[in-house]
Order: C-alpha cells, then sequence, then structure tokens
C-alpha cells in the first residue's frame, strides 16, 4: 500500500493510525535483527504520538494528502529531542533541541516518525558500511548492500518498515540507494527543500528529499518538506512547488537526450539492457528520445570528490568535543584534547575525507586541486546548460551495477568513489534528479533509472516518471514484504 | 604525474585537520592520498584558462537580517549536549599554566 493510498484510508476512518502504526512496528518489531534500517526507534513514543495525531486529523487539524503516514526520517536531520548520531560515533549521545526544517515541514504535514535511519557515518560513503552502528542490509537480498549513504531510508521503505523516508543527497545519496533497493528516490533542485538542521557534509552540494514506493508518493513528499528558509541562507523562494500536480501520464513530443557517455565499458551489460529498454518505453509513449555525447562525465569524480572533502574538512572542524558529542579521555591539554576526541570519534573513512579536504585546501595545492576542480565544475554547469537547451530530461543510468556484496566496495575506495560517476554530476550542477526501478538483473536485484531535469523542472521529471511507471506496471517488493501484503505480488519476484 | 606523500606532509595535514593518526593509519593515509591524487589529476586535462571557479550553482548576495534576538534563552537546553559544562558555561581543558 502506497503512503497516498493509506492516508486515504485513514481520512475515510477504514484505518486509524494507531493501527498503521502498530503494523510499521510490528513489521520492524519481525525484521530489523536483519535489515537494520534504523539507528533509532522508541516504539512507546510512535505509539503516543500516534494517538495524539489520530485526534488532529479527526478535529481537522491534519488535512494533508500524507496525515498520518509513517515516515521514517535519515539520522543525519535533527529531531527534537530524538537523538541524532550521523551514525558516527562522535555523534552517539546527541540530542538535538531543534528540528531540522524538512522534519518540522513533515510534522505539519501530519505525518508520524517512526524513527532515525541508518546511514554512511556523516553521509561519507555509498553502502551504509562505513556506520557505527552496524551495516544496513538489502532487503531484496541481504548478503548485499542497500547504497548509501542513505540506505537505511530506503531499505526501509523497500522492507516496509515506514511507508516513505527522509533521505539526503549529496552526490546520489538518495537516487542510489533506491535504485539498489527498487524504490524510488529524488533529489530536488538545490535550494528547494531548507538544509537547517541538516548535519552538514558537502554544504553546496546537500539536498534533502523523499525516498518513496511509488512516484506519486514521492511528489507529494516533495511538495511537503519543500519550502522557503530564511535559517538556510542558500534556501530559494520557488513558486512551483505543487508538484503533485504534475502526476499526468504525457510524454507527447517531450524531448529525452540519452547521452553516449553514460553508457561507456564501466556499465555493467544487464543494467544498460534495462535502461535501454525505459527510454524505448518512453518513447513508445510519445517522447522523442535521442542520443547525444554529454561529454566530461569522466572527469565528475575527481572534481566532485575535491569540492566534497573540502566542505567536509571544513564543515567537520565544528566537532571538537566541547560543544555536544563525543570527548575523548586522558588528553593532555586543549589542542591534545581536540585531536584525541576527533580521533576516536570519527571513523576511517570520515577521516580519510578530512583528511583529503585538508590537503587540497592547503596552502601550495589550493589552486592546483580545489581551485580547478570549481573550475571544472563551471565547465560541467556549461556542458548541462547546452544539453538543456536541446532536451527537457536527461535520461540514463543511476549507478553503474546493481547492489554489491559485503565488503566489495569499502576494500578499494576510489573503486567505490567511481562508481558515484552517473549522480554525482548532477549535484555540482545543482540539478534536480530522479530514480525509479527499471527492471531486474538476472540475479533479481533492482535496476535503476535516472531522469535529470534542468533546474526547477522537478515537474517534469516527475510528468516523464509517473508515465513510465505506469507503463512499467507494479515493480513489487521484495519477497519477503510481499508475501506480508498477501502473496499478490509474490510472482513478479 | 606519481604523487609521493611524505611523512612531513602527513604530519602536516594531520595538524591541520586536528587529526592524530596511528603509524598504520598514516602509512594507509599516505598510500589513499596517492591514489586519490594521481586520479584527481585528471582534471589537468581539461583546459580552463579563463573559466571563472564556480563556488555555487546560484548568484547568493548575502542575506541580512535584523539583529534581533529571536529564539529566547536556549542555555540550558544547549548546555544539555555538552560533554562538560560548569557555572553555565562549556568547560574546557586549562589552555595557560
Amino acid at each position: 500500500m502506497s503512503a497516498l493510498e493509506l492516508a486515504r484510508r485513514i481520512k475515510a476512518k477504514e484505518v486509524s493510525v494507531a493501527e498503521a502504526a502498530q503494523a510499521v512496528l510490528e513489521r520492524i518489531e519481525e525484521k530489523e535483527e536483519l535489515y537494520h534500517c534504523y539507528i533509532t526507534v522508541e516504539p512507546e513514543a510512535v505509539r503516543r504520538q500516534a494517538k495524539e495525531l489520530q485526534k488532529r486529523i479527526d478535529n481537522g487539524e491534519f488535512t494533508g494528502p500524507l496525515a498520518g503516514v509513517p515516515l521514517a526520517v535519515k539520522d543525519n536531520l535533527c529531531t527534537k529531542g530524538m537523538r541524532t548520531t550521523c551514525a558516527s560515533g562522535m555523534l552517539g549521545n546527541f540530542v538535538p533541541f531543534y528540528s531540522a526544517e524538512a522534519v518540522r515541514n513533515v510534522e505539519k504535514a501530519g505525518m508520524l516518525l517512526v524513527g532515525k535511519t541508518n546511514m554512511d557515518e556523516f553521509a561519507m560513503g555509498s553502502t551504509t558500511e562505513t556506520s557505527a552502528y552496524g551495516v544496513t542490509r538489502n532487503p531484496w537480498n541481504p548478503e548485499r548492500v542497500p547504497g548509501g549513504s542513505s540506505g537505511g531510508s530506503a531499505a526501509a521503505v523497500a522492507a516496509g518498515e515506514c511507508f516513505a523516508a527522509l533521505g539526503s543527497d549529496t552526490g546520489g545519496s538518495i537516487r542510489q540507494p533506491a535504485a539498489y533497493c527498487g524504490v524510488v528516490g529524488m533529489k530536488p533542485t538545490y535550494g528547494t527543500v531548507s538544509r537547517y538542521g541538516l548535519v552538514a557534509y558537502g554544504s553546496s552540494l546537500d539536498q534533502v528529499g523523499p525516498i518513496c514506493k511509488d512516484v506519486a508518493d514521492c511528489a507529494a513528499l516533495l511538495e511537503a518538506i519543500a519550502s522557503y528558509d530564511e535559517k538556510d541562507s542558500t534556501s530559494l523562494r520557488r513558486e512551483n512547488t505543487d508538484f503533485a500536480s504534475a502526476l499526468k501520464e504525457d510524454v507527447q513530443g517531450l524531448r529525452i537526450g540519452v547521452p553516449r557517455d553514460y553508457f561507456g565499458a564501466w556499465l555493467d551489460g544487464e543494467v544498460k539492457t534495462a535502461v535501454r529498454k525505459a527510454a524505448e518505453t518512453l518513447q513508445e509513449k510519445g517522447a522523442l528520445v535521442e542520443e547525444f555525447d554529454l561529454g566530461l562525465a569522466e572527469y565528475g569524480v575527481a572534481a566532485y570528490y575535491t569540492i566534497a572533502a573540502a566542505e567536509a574538512s571544513s564543515n567537520l572542524e565544528r566537532f571538537d568535543g566541547i560543544k555536544y558529542g563525543f570527548r575523548a579521555e586522558g588528553y593532555e591539554g586543549l589542542h591534545d584534547m581536540y585531536k584525541k576526541s576527533r580521533s576516536e570519534g570519527f571513523g576511517a573513512e570520515v577521516k580519510r575525507r578530512i583528511m583529503l579536504g585538508t590537503f587540497v585546501l592547503s596552502s601550495g595545492y589550493y589552486d592546483a586541486y580545489y581551485l580547478k576542480a570549481l573550475k571544472v565544475k563551471a565547465l560541467m554547469k556549461k556542458a548541462f546548460e547546452k544539453a538543456f537547451a536541446r532536451y527537457e530530461v536527461i535520461l540514463g543510468p543511476v549507478a553503474p551495477a546493481t547492489a554489491p556484496k559485503f565488503g566489495e566496495s569499502l576494500a578499494d575506495p576510489l573503486q567505490m568513489y567511481l562508481s558515484d560517476i552517473y549522480t554525482i554530476s548532477v549535484n555540482l550542477a545543482g540539478l534536480p534528479a530522479i530514480s525509479l526501478p527499471c527492471g531486474k538483473d538476472s540475479k533479481g536485484l533492482p535496476v535503476g533509472l535516472q531522469l535529470i531535469g534542468d533546474c526547477f523542472q522537478e515537474k517534469t521529471l516527475l510528468r516523464a516518471a509517473y508515465t513510465y511507471e505506469k507503463a512499467r506496471g507494479d515493480f513489487g517488493l521484495p519477497k519477503e514484504a510481499a508475501e506480508r501484503e498477501g502473496g499478490s505480488h509474490g510472482e513478479t519476484i | 604525474m606519481a604523487h609521493e606523500i611524505s611523512d612531513e606532509t602527513i604530519e602536516k595535514i594531520g595538524i591541520l585537520a586536528k587529526l592524530e593518526l596511528s603509524e598504520e593509519e598514516k602509512e594507509t593515509a599516505k598510500a589513499d592520498m596517492r591514489r586519490m591524487l594521481d586520479y584527481i589529476d585528471k582534471l589537468g586535462e581539461l583546459d580552463t584558462d579563463g573559466v571563472e571557479p564556480m563556488s555555487h550553482i546560484f548568484p547568493l548576495q548575502n542575506v541580512f537580517r535584523e539583529d534581533v534576538v529571536t529564539n529566547g534563552d536556549i542555555r540550558e537546553d544547549i548546555l544539555k549536549n555538552a560533554p562538560s559544562q560548569k557555572g553555565g558555561m562549556f568547560a574546557v581543558p586549562r589552555t595557560f599554566e
């Protein structure tokens, strides 16, 4: 059942919020030991809030399309009174006294916060393996990673441990786990969702976005969280955020460009086939699909990791063992306390990126690395502008392959970074993009389709994604979750 | 260009980043950084002469507001997360003898 369908049933009094909450909590109880999607769930608080929400829905306070829906929130979004760890030992005991603006917005929409989902530590990683609180398993195959960094959010949606989730996307952290877990994830135009209360990683790249069961849920949740916020100085005043109005089956004459350079040797054959088939489907529906050369794709990874590491090294300076978070024991003086707290509090991948970022910003290297990367970013932005002069949507894969096994990516950091090749350029250019399932490989793992739009063109993306989704038909759920819903999708696995 | 990351460089970066790495971590950091920098050198293939560095995708202007307190007294709330506090303030190790 989709989030919108659940909310409709709650509105019609066919289901109570408490029943919806109970169903999700039972599912969590049953499956968390295996999947480990969450870092924090407080069942009693969830039940209490469910009752409270029911009252406020009954008295007409919450009338929106998602009122009463159980939602999971990535653990890098601050939640008032609820531990927010960023999957780091550094923030193991951090309880924010305010909520992120995106969280406040879902509360205003009458949604029920179920818990905080697992992720790569400080969102640095592509597999959710760098979490200090253990790995999350992919509900399609527990031997495989759910992707990352919003792996817990994507897995929770796929496993039925929530009806929708919030994630954050700095270089693909919503879209790639959504692809690996067979769900829909969207990164909006930079500035659409407030970053206030989102623990910063690469501030010029970070955006909050929805991870959902289908495109319609995704549009509704994005509409709920999009807002201008004076507390985020990069927040944009936008008019056209009535995203749900874009859900029409109509791609007649829609100009779609397929970058030839996205289909190079590094793309898995089965992923290639599934993505090409999706392009054909949209063509059959009336879209004008054409191949073109986007260019520069192969430089994105180098530019991205330079910029993201630089911003991370600066953003993470705040963790000093004084104001909040972890403080080491047995230090001698202030500087030793800083060093020991940071060295013991941060995990290996976070330290790796802080070191790289510090290096590229240090005198003597700043021009050669950091400034050079910013210039390449300008070139990439220009390449996208040129493409969007001809096409309304760019279509391609989300990731070069389907979900890898545990340990395969982390063994070689550079290889892991390279797997972000299709998603990171979107962040560098601040563009909106959506990831949705377009098939399965021979191992039964979901393949993701990525649609990229020009800035502020989320509605075009949603319309194309919605049309494709309808033409594709029901994608189904992982076997376990399908059985739970009465086996109706079981045979599609 | 193959990069050699010296012990001094790792030492210096560790000081700037306020990170204390074990000998083993230093060796790993050297190897990681060497590989990453070799890879990042790829950017050198692109001619960026005359290209303005783009730090932000939209033209941003500083956002000003009146200097008025809007959030009330939240000292107690803030201090709840402090590893150490004393007399309503953050407590830090002695910095002067």
